[in-house]
């Protein structure tokens, strides 16, 4: 991607120019949430200016047309990640989705659904098998799920670099794992993990393999099938969407024999006083009025990442991981959290500057106009592991260019200084 | 490039406090309701946790008597943070020990008062000391939260002995 072509693309993006505290915004927050292109918030309001009904109910024209673009949308999403329709679940975000397939199947624990939702079944000598660096969303759900069925939480370990202890995960797989939840790409160490690998690993044992995808579909181009994970999930509004959407994948063989998470209205057969029928998969896990701006606006994000080339973001974002991790590595006193140059990692870095807390650090960038991660990021596990609490991150996405990336290194190589810290 | 809105906001003051904290111990272990130190103080410890960035204060006091007249003669504090919330906790130990809870509790209002202000209140520093030095962070209100955290434990520390 040429430096003309960022330039094109950041034309897109009316939040971007602007100022902040008397300097451009120089963005660095992707990671956390992305910006929108013009694009996606026309599609929004195109909708609501033009087919607003609700969909798979009603049969007048209004609510027919959206009923076939609200379905036409998840097709592009289906497609875009190499997934077949009836596999794609709308959700309010990554969170819900996580929690969807938790509490089905706790739900299937407690005997509901139909007879082949045993497969689902957990208790006391199962496993659930999650990493050292997951996101919370992808730890706590399962956390709560052994809770409640009295399966017991295990983790694969992280290597003081910030990689997944492969040789480990090999040992904690075991035919009691039924449940095997890791993350793609971290949204700390940025590094890609190796889920061919551990999918190979988890399927030999025959247990699922869940797949948080937060930070790998915008970056990355996916295929979910060929990955042969068994779940996946992503937000919308970390990919040029907005926020209150977000995708579940499953299996079509696994949603169908999985009770459902939340019920009510849209996602029943048939109904009596005692009782109810569902749908099949995936409208059984869309109870109540669904998020369909939101998806319209999703598909329209796909659309734009499409066409832009998922090829060639991957590679443009290797490119900005490099400058970042080039950067900051030549920083004294600012220490790389995971693996360092030489190992792909998606636009992003998170650092810690030696005697100098990341507010301190976020606070001293935000004055100069760049907005950046501070804290955990949701993952403290990981940070404790690494040795620290808290750390900057600064993520890029299609739109960074170059010069945001220096200027970020400029002001981030001022903090110690500031703060008095000496060497 | 260092600006004065980043001077204002990191006085000295606040830097040298972050960098060599008065009343910080490396440890300080759960006490039990109720106890009473060696010397005969009736003790009481909070510990918080600002959930936005996962810094964390314990402190811990000890009063000599008991009512608003009560004399805080053990004041001890552990923590993890930003520079704020950490200077923020040196202030306090030098501003409450040996104080009376009234004081103390009166300090805590102008304190807080002046965090709240957004940056109107002019602090007055004969009566707020090395405190009056955070009246720059009341311009920042992400940054508020890292500056009432010790404070906050005090107070809850002090509610316990109630």
């Amino acid at each position: 991607m040429t430096r003309d072509e960022v330039l094109r693309i950041r034309n897109d993006f009316p939040v971007l120019h602007q100022l902040v505290n008397g300097h451009p915004l120089n963005y660095l927050d992707s990671g956390a949430t992305s910006q929108n292109p013009i694009s996606v918030m026309e599609a929004e309001q195109e909708y609501y200016e033009q087919r607003n009904a609700a969909v798979h109910r009603g049969a007048h024209t209004l609510a027919f047309a959206a009923t076939e673009v609200f379905e036409a949308a998840r097709a592009t999403v289906a497609s875009f990640v190499g997934a077949p329709e009836n596999s794609i679940v709308w959700t309010s975000n990554a969170t819900e989705g996580v929690n969807l397939v938790s509490y089905s199947f706790s739900n299937a624990s407690l005997g509901l659904g139909a007879p082949a939702s045993a497969r689902f079944r957990l208790g006391a000598g199962d496993e659930i098998v999650v990493t050292e660096m997951e996101h919370h969303s992808n730890l706590i759900p399962w956390q709560q799920l052994a809770l409640r069925t009295g399966a017991t939480l295990r983790f694969i370990p992280v290597l003081d670099d910030g990689t997944l202890d492969l040789s480990a995960a090999a040992q904690i797989l075991n035919p009691r794992t039924r449940l095997l939840a890791v993350t793609h790409a971290s949204n700390v160490v940025g590094t890609i993990n190796p889920i061919a690998e551990l999918v190979q690993l988890a399927h030999a044992v025959d247990a699922l393999v869940f797949l948080d995808a937060c930070q790998s579909v915008p970056h990355l181009a996916i295929d979910l099938t060929a990955l042969d994970v068994d779940f996946a999930v992503f937000s919308g509004h970390k990919m040029l969407g907005p926020t209150g959407i977000g995708v579940l994948y499953g299996k079509a063989e696994l949603l169908a024999d999985m009770p459902p998470f939340l019920t009510g209205g849209s996602m029943i057969t048939t109904v009596d006083m005692q009782t109810a029928e569902f749908l099949a998969p995936p409208q059984r896990f869309e109870a109540g009025t669904q998020r369909i701006s939101q998806a319209l606006a999703l598909a329209s994000a796909v659309d734009y990442l499409d066409h832009t080339g998922m090829g060639r973001i991957r590679a443009r974002e290797a490119e900005l991981g490099r400058r970042l991790v080039e950067g900051v590595t030549a920083i004294p006193g600012v220490r790389l959290l995971g693996p360092g140059v030489g190992v792909e990692r998606i636009g992003l870095a998170a650092v810690d500057v030696a005697g100098v807390h990341a507010h301190d650090v976020g606070q001293f960038l935000d004055e100069a106009g760049i907005a950046v991660r501070v804290g955990h990021h949701c993952a403290q596990p990981l940070h404790r592991r690494l040795g620290v609490t808290a750390s900057t991150r600064a993520s890029t996405y299609l739109y960074t260019t170059d010069d945001e990336v220096d200027q970020f290194l400029a002001v981030l190589a001022e903090v110690a200084p500031f703060f008095g810290v000496s060497r | 490039m260092t600006s004065s809105a980043m001077q204002q906001l990191y006085q000295q003051i606040i830097l040298d406090h972050a960098k060599s904290a008065h009343g910080a111990v490396p440890e300080l272990p759960a006490l039990d309701a109720g106890s009473v130190s060696a010397a005969g103080l009736r003790q009481a410890q909070s510990h918080q946790v600002n959930t936005t960035c996962g810094d964390e204060v314990t402190v811990r006091v000890g009063l000599a008597g008991a009512g608003p007249d009560a004399e805080i003669d053990e004041f001890a504090w552990r923590g993890a943070g930003c520079s704020i919330s950490m200077a923020s906790a040196s202030v306090l130990n030098d501003t409450v020990r040996g104080t009376s809870v009234a004081e103390s509790e009166a300090m805590l209002d102008l304190f807080r008062e002046m965090l709240r202000s957004r940056g109107t209140i002019e602090p007055d520093e004969e009566v707020l000391g090395d405190a009056a030095a955070f009246a720059g962070v009341s311009k920042y209100p992400a940054r508020v939260k890292c500056a009432m955290l010790p404070w906050v434990a005090f107070e809850a520390a002090l509610l316990q002995l109630r």
